[in-house]
């Protein structure tokens, strides 16, 4: 007799989310961003993001046959990997650029710790920070956008820490995105309408983006140039890759705390390195590498804010 | 003479102070930073492995047990005294490109290891073997890595320039790259000591 009683632990909820159905939502979210950031750098981006996204699919593809594994390039989640490495990229650089360091980030950032779910850090991050560490040079290359003859800018952030921002740019400016800086994270309206889809849809909580926003803010305020509390912090949360990082890479589900509490820990810790990288580092920017150092500690968070058990 | 040639063969393969026992790992990722470096290293650590083994190993009955360690390291020591002046007289550029790694071969764990593990329990003559074998297979380990981390990350062959080369990657010759491919290459050896394993068992 066939036995049909089915015996499972709990628990018995049911929901018709999937990995493959969150990742696939979550890359859509970002399309408004790699639009903006196409439509303000012309069609080199536009190659950018396409060579990260095929290498990072080929790679994934590759290493799960070699090792006999299932192939599982409609999870989307190699397909993230390779777009979010690409919008970490300066919009005019060679193509193997971005194609190595998708390379890199599925191999040794997520296939080498044994697949989806495994690995200890960002993938896309691992990327970006190995092409910083290779290749300097092409790394820290911006264009100016709207410009379709690819004159080179600083970001700026790097003029901020040069001392040569002599006029300010507008604030309308950083929030449309026109200003140097890589691919994805210039278009910061862009970037919050796939956000605000994300928090409504409740794929991501508000406590990591938000903590970690906040601290980077308060900490940019309080410390400024011209003494305590005199920093202009709508700058400084509007420039660089903060909003880009908060919403969409330290969110991560694999590599950021479990518990709500947790996540508020992850997100000022990664406001603290943000803020102290770009105050007082050699780098302007301090995203990617604050992202990777809190990520290395959500092991610890983890065991540190477990909720505890209802009657123990 | 079969037994000392296995002493000898084992250090090489099957327990590869790098790969296999995993032993020595701070000279293993300081100096691989190229062949030439690698291959001084390996020398010098070869030179010492096998004097301070046969010494030790002649000692072994004298030598009380309670104070064997401080004893270990005083012969080892001298080796190494030995070593430094010769590098300092004859490759002084080699000593100057190794630095305080050349000195700190006396705490290399490689060579109090195979003090404690094998000539102290050992004849001599099987014991100068067994320093010959870890000796070549550290040399062999440590350029290995060297090759792998010079040609990527600098795009030549121990010093030589190849004709044809893409742009280096900066960051095999910086730390991450050096602990990058030590655990590619452990994981590797591991790969086809299994695949070695299988194939005994099977026929």
């Amino acid at each position: 007799m066939k036995n049909n009683l089915l015996l499972s632990s709990s628990p018995h909820l049911h929901t018709v989310e999937s990995v493959r159905k969150i990742m696939w939502v979550v890359g859509l979210s970002l399309l408004p961003a790699g639009a903006a950031g196409v439509y303000l750098f012309g069609m080199s981006a536009f190659w950018i993001l396409t060579a990260g996204v095929v290498s990072a699919l080929v790679t994934e593809a590759a290493i799960q046959a070699l090792t006999r594994k299932k192939i599982s390039l409609s999870d989307g989640s190699a397909f993230l990997t390779g777009l979010l490495l690409a919008y970490n990229l300066p919009p005019d650089i060679p193509l193997w650029l971005p194609a190595f360091g998708s390379f890199f980030a599925v191999a040794i950032g997520k296939q080498i710790f044994g697949g989806l779910g495994q690995n200890i850090f960002n993938p896309a991050l691992i990327g970006r920070v190995f092409l910083m560490a290779s290749w300097p040079k092409y790394m820290t290359t911006f264009t100016t956008p709207l410009a379709y003859d690819a004159i080179t800018q600083a970001t700026p952030l790097a003029l901020l820490k040069e001392h040569t921002l002599i006029e300010r740019i507008s604030y309308l400016d950083l929030f449309l995105g026109k200003r140097g800086g890589c691919i994805g994270e210039v278009c910061i309206v862009a970037l919050l309408a796939g956000a605000l889809f994300l928090l409504v849809k409740g794929y991501i909580s508000w406590h990591i983006p938000f903590s970690y926003i906040i601290t980077v803010g308060l900490l940019t305020y309080v410390f400024g140039p011209n003494g305590i509390a005199s920093g202009d912090w709508l700058f400084h949360i509007l420039s660089g890759g903060l909003i880009l990082g908060a919403f969409f890479m330290a969110t991560d589900y694999v590599t950021s705390p479990l518990t709500y509490n947790g996540q508020l820990i992850f997100g000022i810790g990664c406001g603290l390195i943000t803020a102290v990288i770009r105050l007082w580092g050699g780098y302007p920017e301090g995203v990617s590498y604050a992202i990777l150092i809190m990520n290395a500690a959500t092991p610890i968070i983890d065991r540190y804010t477990k909720n505890r058990i209802y009657g123990t | 003479m079969k037994r000392l040639i296995k002493e000898c063969i084992k250090g090489i393969a099957k327990e590869n102070p790098t790969f296999g026992l995993i032993l020595g790992l701070c000279p293993t990722l300081a100096v691989s930073t190229s062949v030439i470096n690698a291959v001084g290293m390996g020398m010098a650590a070869t030179f010492v492995l096998i004097c301070s083994n046969t010494i030790i190993s002649a000692l072994r009955h004298v030598i009380p047990d309670r104070i064997r360690l401080p004893a270990y390291i005083v012969v080892v020591a001298t080796f190494v005294t030995i070593c430094e002046m010769l590098m300092k007289a004859y490759a002084p550029a080699l000593n100057v490109s190794l630095g305080i790694f050349v000195p700190l071969i006396v705490v290399n764990c490689i060579i109090l290891a195979r003090a404690e593990a094998f000539a102290s329990k050992n004849p001599t003559l099987p014991s100068f073997f067994d320093g010959l074998g870890m000796g070549i297979g550290f040399t062999l380990a440590l350029t290995l890595i060297a090759l792998v981390r010079e040609l990527l990350g600098t795009g030549s062959v121990a010093g030589f320039t190849l004709a044809v080369h893409a742009e280096p990657i900066t960051m095999m010759i910086l730390s991450p790259g050096a602990l990058l491919t030590l655990g590619i290459l452990i994981a590797l050896s591991n790969m086809i000591k299994r695949a070695f394993a299988t194939r005994k068992t099977k026929p």
